[in-house]
């Protein structure tokens, strides 16, 4: 444990110098929090239909909002639309980390003297993953805090407070969001050890946010109600879709394929 | 127990498979004592970064096997990892990282117990003190060479591996590194290092062992050189005579000696002992000497000898 610990404080102190890292780290949640905020600042006191620019909201959606009536549903609305931004974040961060670190460490021609070292790949791939995920979880977290504070303080009313607090959102953000930055990493891991860009790579695994947009343009279109049974769902089949990639990653993580096969 | 610091027996390395399989390390068998210097002299793609990596336990043998410091490797590999150093043959530093930190990483993975205090050691001994804060991203071929030799010797291994050490840098920073490895040598450390610099294999190392995927032949540098050729004197003549050739081969310690247009070539084993006698035969017999010089035999003639006779061997 101590060695995953060793490298991951590694991953920082050299993937945070990269200034793509370090943007899409610190200022892609600030953007994401700003963007709804925002929203919801210039829709203070409109009605429903003028503040979505929709003919209606969706009936479905409707009957969710239970007691909410009119203003408050618009926002409710516009709000679990903005839990898809909270999603994507812990898929882009540990994407970007994680591929401008295996790029990198090919690159630098670092790779050779790690696996020489008297460290087990599974510590290696360990201290990569939690290197990439980590910071994601944290700053989703840290991001959906500020987001709740921001949105109450711009409502002036605690029912939108309430319904990010609910067990839905909860879910989303402590279980899914994780168990998307784990699928990103692994992914990443994998598409890392075939290309030389970081930017391809990135682009690549970037792939694993097409599910979670797909769920939300369908929200959008009235197909699909991301309601709490749906990330339930989603949360029990990333575990196993998680499982899956990691065992794919864990078997590329070998040091002889390593060392003579990543190029 | 052994002296022996590594023992390699019947070690292979096949990669691929079928008809493009290459046969990298073919059946490698040598010992190596502890506090030697061991030269693995070869050309490239001779299986010199394999065998290396063999003995390090980055990739695994396709047969054979090999002890390393007391340990075999495919079965005790995070023990030998511990035990070995290595200057991979490109040596990979954390460009965005200082050399201190790159230092101090290595030194954490390897469990180092007084990290500051190795990192500063050796960044002293390798002379980089001074740019201890700045990015490796600055530092140039040699001082990259410098601080990754500064790498393989943190966790003070008693087995060093060093794969090409001086290649690629330029003259100055290669006699650095050269009279590092010499002082290394002094401290008893076994060290094996791959070259294909035969100066370098000739003056650093106490045996070497010539390599083309298998061991063509394996002594110190001055038997080899001595073994397959002896060592030639020439004497350039004012007149050629044959009875002049003949008087020096009535000695015992001459192998061989012709005439060469004006010149008579004498092979022998000690020529600044024999010289002398030779000089003085040849003059009582009426020659006139104008020049007496050695025909230098390198290790490169050595190298260039067997190589041609490997070629040779396989069409
Ligand atoms: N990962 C690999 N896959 C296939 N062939 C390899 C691999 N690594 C080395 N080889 C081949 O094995 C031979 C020995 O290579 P190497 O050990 O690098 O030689 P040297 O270090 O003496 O230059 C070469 O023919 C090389 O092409
Ligand atoms: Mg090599």
């Amino acid at each position: 444990m101590d060695k995953v610990w060793v490298m991951v404080r590694k991953e920082w102190a050299e993937v945070f110098k990269n200034r793509f890292v370090f943007f899409s780290v610190a200022f892609m949640p600030l953007l994401f929090i700003a963007i709804p905020l925002g929203v919801l600042y210039s829709m203070r006191g409109a009605s429903p239909e003028q503040a979505l620019g929709l003919s209606e909201i969706p009936p479905e959606f409707m009957a969710l909002c239970g007691d909410l009536a009119g203003a408050d549903c618009a926002q409710f609305f516009l709000v679990s639309q903005f839990l898809m931004l909270f999603l994507l974040m812990p898929v882009i961060i540990p994407v970007t980390i994680a591929s401008y670190s295996i790029v990198g460490e090919k690159r630098t021609r670092t790779l050779e003297p790690l696996l020489a070292a008297p460290i087990s790949t599974l510590q290696l791939l360990a201290g990569k993953a939690l290197g990439a995920a980590l910071p994601a979880v944290f700053v989703t977290w840290g991001a959906y805090i500020v987001f709740v504070i921001g949105a109450v303080w711009i409502t002036g009313s605690s029912v939108i407070a309430a319904q990010l607090l609910k067990p839905l959102w909860l879910l989303a953000i402590a279980v899914v969001g994780p168990l998307l930055s784990v699928a990103a990493v692994s992914l990443a891991v994998m598409v890392s050890s075939r290309v030389n860009d970081p930017r391809v790579a990135e682009q690549i695994s970037a792939l694993v946010m097409l599910p979670v947009l797909g769920l939300f343009m369908g929200q959008t279109f009235g197909l699909i109600q991301v309601d709490q049974s749906v990330v339930v769902w989603l949360a029990l089949v990333l575990v196993l879709v998680d499982a899956a990639l990691l065992t794919l990653a864990i078997q590329l993580f070998q040091r002889e394929t390593i060392l003579t096969r990543w190029k | 127990m052994t002296e022996h610091a590594i023992v390699v027996e019947n070690l292979t390395k096949r990669f691929g498979k079928g008809e493009q399989a290459v046969l990298a390390v073919d059946n490698l068998s040598l010992q190596v004592r502890a506090g030697e210097v061991f030269g693995l002299l070869g050309p490239n793609g001779a299986g010199k970064t394999t065998t290396i990596r063999m003995l390090s336990a980055l990739i695994a043998p396709t047969s054979g096997r090999a002890v390393v410091a007391g340990h075999e490797i495919g079965k005790e590999d995070m023990d030998v990892r511990r035990k070995v150093g290595i200057l991979t043959e490109t040596p990979g530093m954390y460009d965005q990282l200082s050399a201190e930190r790159n230092l101090a990483f290595f030194a954490a993975l390897y469990d180092v117990a007084d990290i500051p205090g190795q990192v500063e050691k050796y960044l002293r001994m390798l002379g980089l003190w001074a740019r201890r804060g700045d990015e490796v991203g600055e530092f140039s071929k040699g001082m990259r060479q410098k601080l990754a030799i500064a790498r393989a010797l943190l966790h003070e291994p008693p087995v060093l591996y060093l794969d090409e050490p001086t290649s690629g840098l330029d003259p100055e920073a290669a006699r650095l590194v050269r009279e590092f490895i010499a002082e290394l040598r002094q401290q008893g450390r076994t060290i094996i290092m791959c070259t294909h610099n035969l100066d370098e294999a000739d003056r650093l190392c106490d045996r070497v062992g010539v390599f083309k995927a298998r061991l063509l032949a394996l002594d110190t540098p001055a038997n080899l050189r001595g073994q397959l050729f002896g060592r030639m004197v020439v004497f350039h003549l004012a007149q050629a005579e044959p009875r002049l050739a003949e008087a020096v081969s009535g000695f015992d310690f001459v192998q061989k000696a012709e005439l060469i247009d004006q010149k008579l070539v004498v092979t022998l084993d000690d020529p600044e002992a024999h010289n002398p006698a030779i000089i003085r035969r040849l003059v009582e017999a009426g020659a006139e000497l104008r020049f007496v010089g050695e025909v230098r035999r390198s290790l490169e003639d050595v190298y260039l000898h067997l190589m041609d006779k490997e070629e040779g061997n396989h069409g």
